[in-house]
């Protein structure tokens, strides 16, 4: 705090009545010391065990907006000492919303761990497993083949209809189709299980059926309107000038899309897809409802029920047995399995999007 | 149908292009067949339900609308819940990206942000019952202790931490990466030369922020609000997971008995369920499904009015 004041006989009259450079971030650190003193007292004090650094982060950064807004206004006036606020309270917000990032990372990579490397964990199944031991074979098993299926499905429909509203829709037809491809984003994961449910259900008149096909069909919902808006925006980002120039040479509308549009915006388009299928492949609610629930393999789509990893987290933590931390440490392990899939599916995607995006311009 | 791109097409008719064209046609199609089979298959299967024999209804509950309304009172109320935590921090996040943080930094960050809505629902709910209710339930019996007086924070207090409240945490937390995500890109079309005019007149970045940008993005804001809204409506296993439920109305926050929501409700009774319970489920899976078809449809229509007259675009 002493080399905020004694830098305030100013000289320079450009930065009269100016908070010296780099005074925000002394008076963060000196908040954050005089509340961590403040906590090691209350430590040392023996009131509490243990010295608390979420609340030491915590009530220092409020100390500081109160440092900062009342010495930016004694210096620099009211109008300059809100903006400070406010700068202060936006990257709160920020840092705020990744603490849960942090936090759900952490405890799942810390909690995951143990049962993540036993030797089993990727080459059994859970079939007559009741205590510790056992894996997540059939269900990642599962988890492709549904997730595969899905992809299938919604990946020739996405990608024709986004060709439709970019090269031929016109009117209110595309309209329509370009709103409810909005709507359809929105869609309850839980609605589309529902939805596969109720289908099949009436199509084979069996009120209780469970198979791995109405999981592609509850998720291909969910990712068709994915897959048309990345692809839309791809075949939009295509210059018009490449069209022309293949009209011009006569080459006819379908072959300009197949052989000049398409491999132009071919990265993007892989790129939406890869983040189509990380978002439904960790869906859980849909799965429960059509796919359902076991603990052996099923190499069949068509034909019984079929685990899948979310589904996998959630019964495990759910229908706890006799031996619960053994039950615990699975879901932790398929939730980490899982969340590593989505992020290298993620990372994938932006690396390629990064490589062989085509080089607009200059 | 055909007609509609027939008529677009100047060129003369090739077969190639034909079967093209109709491909696409017929592609673009089925996802408004899609939509309106979903709506179809869900109300034939849910008509039992309204007709069902007061028996099939657990609890004291002895139709249909008595059974689903504390459910729909439970899903409107988590999810309002959670908008008000998330919007406040979405905003701030938005405008750290587009106008606080440095330039080189801000597509990264706003990755990092997405990575949040990369986590697969159970695991939020993993999260929300083993790190987050054990870590503000020691806060909820202190504010039950001090403000017990205030109608919503009545005890008895949740031993577990595992209340409606919570779970509005894990919502807010769930769709602050959609909401933040519009309101960044709205903020980012505001017009250069209004943000340039307010700092020439010698606005401050907050004063500029307050009269160029925040004025602009409002309605984005108000849609990114409510696509939030209907994703948190929605939101099955983090709720099914957290919640520890019951079957009425309770306003109450921070008690262990709470409102459930209706996807929770179907994601717990479903496995079990049989005969005409299936089809009460499904019943009120179409409520839902009407609920945020109507919240999505007003949110993309006032995104939608905004960019035809917004210039930006």
């Amino acid at each position: 705090m002493t080399s905020v004041l004694d830098a305030t006989p100013l000289t320079n009259s450009l930065t009269a009545g100016k908070l010296p450079r780099r005074s925000s971030l002394w008076i963060l650190l000196a908040s954050w010391a005089v509340s961590a003193a403040f906590f090691a007292m209350l430590f040392l004090s023996g009131n509490v065990d243990g010295f608390n650094i979420v609340g030491t982060v915590v009530f220092g950064t409020v100390l500081y907006c109160v440092a900062i807004y009342v010495l930016s206004r004694l210096v620099e006036g009211s109008r300059k000492a809100k903006d400070r606020l406010m700068t202060a309270l936006v990257t709160a917000a920020f840092v705020i919303a990744l603490l849960p990032l942090v936090s759900i990372v952490y405890t799942t990579v810390v909690n995951g761990l143990p049962a993540f490397l036993t030797p089993t964990f990727f080459t059994s199944s859970q079939r007559n497993v009741v205590g510790a031991g056992g894996g997540v074979l059939h269900a990642i098993i599962g988890t492709l083949m549904v997730t595969g299926m899905a992809t299938l499905i919604s990946v020739p429909i996405g990608l024709l209809a986004s060709i439709y509203l970019v090269e031929y829709g016109r009117g209110r037809l595309a309209r329509a189709i370009t709103f409810f491809v909005d709507v359809m984003t929105g869609i309850p994961s839980i609605v589309a299980g529902l939805f596969a449910f109720a289908l099949f259900a009436l199509l084979f008149d069996d009120p209780g059926i469970r198979f791995g096909f109405g999981g592609s069909i509850a998720l291909s919902v969910l990712m068709i309107p994915v897959v048309v808006r990345s692809s839309e925006e791809m075949l939009k980002l295509v210059p018009n000038e490449l069209r022309e120039a293949a009209f011009a040479l006569g080459v006819p509308k379908w072959l300009t899309i197949l052989k000049v549009v398409l491999p132009t915006s071919i990265a993007g388009i892989v790129t939406g897809v890869m983040l189509s299928i990380a978002r439904v492949i960790g869906e859980t609610a849909p799965l429960l409802i059509i796919a359902g629930f076991t603990s052996s393999m099923n190499y069949d789509l068509f034909g019984e029920r079929m685990m899948t990893l979310p589904v996998f987290v959630y019964t495990q933590y759910a229908n706890q047995g006799a031996d619960s931390q053994a039950f615990i440490d699975r879901a932790w392990a398929g939730a980490l399995t899982l969340i590593v899939i989505v992020m290298v599916l993620n990372g994938l995607a932006r690396l390629i999007a990064h490589w062989f995006s085509p080089k607009l311009g200059r | 149908m055909t007609t509609v791109a027939a008529t677009t097409i100047k060129a003369r008719q090739r077969p190639g292009d034909r079967i093209f064209s109709s491909a696409t046609l017929i592609a673009g199609s089925l996802i408004l067949a899609v939509l309106a089979a979903v709506a179809i298959f869900l109300l034939v299967e849910s008509l039992p339900a309204f007709v069902a024999d007061p028996a099939e209804f657990s609890g004291d509950t002895t139709n249909f609308w008595s059974y689903v309304g504390p459910l729909i009172f439970g899903t409107i109320y988590a999810a309002i819940l959670a908008l008000i935590m998330a919007v406040p921090v979405a905003i701030g996040i938005a405008l750290f990206i587009s106008h606080f943080a440095p330039r080189r930094l801000a597509q990264g960050l706003g990755y990092l942000i997405d990575l949040l809505a990369a986590v697969p629902s159970v695991v939020f709910g993993l999260w929300g019952i083993g790190v987050l209710a054990p870590l503000v339930q020691p806060f909820y019996t202190n504010l039950v202790d001090w403000f017990g007086w205030f109608a919503p924070f009545a005890g008895p207090v949740s031993g577990t931490g595992r209340t409606i409240f919570t779970v509005a945490i894990v919502l807010a937390v769930m769709i602050l990466p959609i909401i933040t995500a519009i309101c960044r890109e709205i903020f980012l079309q505001t017009p250069l030369l209004h943000e340039e005019a307010a700092l020439a007149l010698g606005a401050t970045r907050w004063e500029m922020i307050r009269m160029a940008v925040l004025p602009f993005g409002l309605p984005g804001i108000i849609s990114a609000s409510m696509l939030g809204l209907g994703r948190a409506l929605g939101e099955t296993m983090a709720v099914a997971m957290v919640l520890s439920p019951s079957r009425e109305v309770i306003f109450q926050l921070l008690t262990s008995q709470n409102s459930n929501t209706i996807a929770s409700n179907i994601a717990l009774n479903f496995p079990e369920a049989n005969g005409v319970g299936v089809n009460i489920l499904l019943a009120t899976g179409l409520m839902l499904f009407v609920v945020t078809l109507i919240v999505n449809m007003l949110a993309r229509a006032i995104i939608n009015s905004r960019k035809a007259f917004s210039g930006a675009n």
